[in-house]
């Protein structure tokens, strides 16, 4: 083990002050018992209690909820398909092309993807609302859930399944009773993904959403506008809060993952 | 004393697989040519020869994972070929093992079994019976990840036993093994096939393993099959300088025949050296190009002209290979070419005071090599 100078010590200290100062500060701020946001006035959990007695906070936070459960799972399943047919299919015309066109929206510009979308939706006529901010989030967690999933599917040993049909599985069976389990780490890792991606989400559910859906992310962009209360401060510490969870399984998932990469 | 085994040499035998005039094209490629072999019960069959030959792609075959593009492949004389993998009474180990990862040791080797709706009880005791046969039974709840490469190994063997195929395939089961572990699972394997009485075919680039484990050995080059005989007639009866050069160690000599009767042929293999006289049942036309296979083990090396050789050609020593029991002499003959001679060390290496440079005879008795005329 090398020693642990004071060099590092202090650019380690540095740079994580500089990611983590902003948000220590707000989280702190949200215990603050003063209404002014930058004077200190005492500690106390008051704007918590305020945040629960406020419907549109909370009317926000279920949209939210529900856009993001609903959004990761269809995109965890499609994305996984789309990955398995990529990574199995073998050499087919274009398949670099296919797999470039899956990976596109990942570095496409937000505002893009978002307008792109909406311009979509207004085409076909379809009412904006709370299912075409979920369709919008499916899109582009599917891109996410399918690099997670081929990632380990690229790993996987293709002999595995023919050794199940050898011992009397039909590839059906094969897929379900030995690609999918070897695989399940990966996939809820993806889905975990998908799922905070979609609730962090600003841009793409401001371009897509209509009158009566609003998100936790826009309905704190719209009062922050107004004003910083300590109410969003309380709100956004709760978010971070769960963003930091769904983080922390997924790669706890991934490090299971990388466990069984090499049997 | 009961008779031989070689049900390959008895015409009342009925085969269990019989490959018939299988070709294997991917794309233009022909992996495989209209290749026919007939594998019987009990056999321990093994397919040699250099990488790229098609032997893999044979198996696949056998398993059910490739189709022929020509040809068909009988087990008991049914035509195999609309049978899935899954229905098939074949079995195969992977070169890779193949063990699934989110399963222990037990429940991979039950795995097949689950699969057949065998009665769990009955899944029970052949799982353990078979642990105890590859010696696993201490291993049984860890996970693949948690074993060594020989104890993967028997487990990748374990699993496909245990549902008891007509016919085992290994694909160079033992090729990730070090030597000393290769061996003794080359025991345990025979072992096995001895008590179970299935069919093996196994892949190997080992031709030392391939004469140690099996009845007998076909020899594959570039799709087909360059021979198929027991190990021992393959090294003694090679039937061309591809598997003569291929098993073991061999000394060739280019030569033209120029007499043949019914006891022998003599072949003109050198300006200014009386012809080499060579014992063979098959008269070889005169005049065409001959080729003497000869193995290092049956040819002497001695300081002075032989008395009463049949065959003796002077040379210098080249080099020298000492293999510990044994040396191998290189000698160059007098136009360049080299014969090798192999002398047991069992008196001390240097008995005869035999070095490097010096000059030397090399001599055979005329039954000691094979005439190939391929
Ligand atoms: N799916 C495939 N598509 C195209 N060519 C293939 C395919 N599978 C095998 N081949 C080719 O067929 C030939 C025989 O391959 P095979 O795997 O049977 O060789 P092998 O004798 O098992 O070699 P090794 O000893 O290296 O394992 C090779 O030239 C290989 O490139
Ligand atoms: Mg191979």
């Amino acid at each position: 083990m090398r020693r642990f100078s004071w060099f590092n010590a202090t650019s380690l200290a540095l740079g994580l002050a500089f990611l983590y100062l902003p948000i220590l500060i707000l989280v702190v701020y949200s215990f603050n018992e003063s209404r002014l946001v930058t004077v200190w006035g005492g500690f106390s959990t008051k704007w918590y209690g305020e945040l629960f007695r406020n419907e549109q906070f909370l009317e926000a936070a279920w949209v939210t909820l529900r856009v993001a459960l609903v959004s990761a799972t269809v995109a965890t399943v499609l994305g996984t398909l789309a990955a398995y047919a990529l990574v199995r299919a073998g050499r087919f015309r274009g398949r670099t092309l296919f797999s470039g066109m899956i990976y596109a929206p990942l570095v496409m510009p937000e505002v893009i993807t978002g307008l792109s979308l909406l311009l979509l939706f207004i085409s076909i006529g379809m009412d904006r609302g709370i299912v075409t901010i979920t369709l919008a989030h499916i899109t582009f967690g599917m891109c996410f859930a399918s690099v997670v999933v081929s990632s380990r599917l690229v790993a996987f040993d293709a002999s595995l399944e023919e050794a199940a049909c050898d011992l009397g599985c039909t590839p059906v069976q094969a897929f379900f009773s030995v690609t999918l389990p070897v695989i399940t780490p990966a996939i809820v890792a993806a889905w975990l993904l998908a799922f905070t991606l979609s609730l962090d989400d600003l841009v793409i559910a401001s371009f897509t959403s209509g009158p009566g859906a609003t998100t936790l992310p826009m309905k704190i962009y719209s009062q922050v506008r107004l004003g910083v209360t300590p109410e969003i401060n309380a709100l956004s510490t709760l978010l971070i809060g769960v963003v930091a969870l769904g983080v922390v399984a997924a790669s706890l998932a991934g490090k299971r993952m990388e466990g069984r990469a090499d049997p | 004393m009961t008779a031989p085994f070689a049900p390959w040499a008895d015409p009342a035998a009925s085969p269990l697989i019989e490959i018939r005039d299988v070709t294997k094209r991917f794309g233009a490629f022909e992996a495989v040519k209209s290749l026919s072999l007939n594998i019987y019960e009990r056999e321990f069959f093994a397919i040699l020869g250099p990488s790229g030959c098609g032997k893999t792609t044979l198996m696949r075959m056998l398993a059910g994972f490739e189709t022929p593009s020509e040809g068909a492949i009988l087990l008991d004389g049914e035509d195999l070929s609309p049978v899935p993998p899954a229905k098939r009474p074949v079995n195969m180990m992977f070169q890779s093992y193949a063990l699934f990862p989110h399963l222990t040791v037990e429940k991979n080797i039950a795995f097949g079994l689950k699969r057949e709706g065998t009665p769990s009880g009955e899944i029970a005791e052949r799982v353990t019976d078979i642990m105890r046969l590859v010696q696993l039974t201490d291993f049984a709840r860890r996970k693949p990840d948690q074993l060594s490469g020989g104890q993967r190994q028997r487990v990748a063997l374990a699993r496909a036993l245990v549902k008891r195929p007509r016919l085992l395939l290994l694909d160079e089961p033992l090729g990730a093994l070090d030597k000393k572990l290769r061996q003794e699972t080359q025991f345990e394997l025979m072992n096995i096939q001895e008590t179970l009485g299935t069919t093996f075919v196994i892949v190997t680039h080992d031709q030392e393993e391939a004469m140690t484990v099996s009845s007998r050995i076909a020899v594959m080059r570039a799709g087909e099959l360059a021979q198929v005989a027991t190990p021992a007639d393959l090294y003694e009866r090679p039937e061309s300088r591809f598997v003569a050069d291929f098993i073991g160690e061999v000394t060739i000599l280019e030569g033209r025949v120029s007499g043949a009767d019914a006891v022998g042929a003599t072949l003109s293999a050198m300006e200014g050296a009386p012809d080499l006289r060579v014992a063979t049942d098959t008269l070889p036309p005169l005049g065409e190009t001959a080729w003497l296979a000869l193995r290092p083990e049956t040819v002497t090396i001695t300081p002075d002209r032989p008395e009463g050789a049949d065959n003796a050609l002077p040379g210098t020593v080249l080099d020298i290979a000492y293999l510990g029991n044994l040396s191998t002499y290189h000698v160059a003959l007098a136009d360049g070419r080299v014969v090798k001679a192999q002398e047991s060390n069992r008196f001390g290496a240097n008995r005869r005071g035999i070095t490097w440079e010096d000059a030397v005879w090399v001599s055979w008795e005329e039954d000691a090599g094979v005439l190939l005329q391929a």
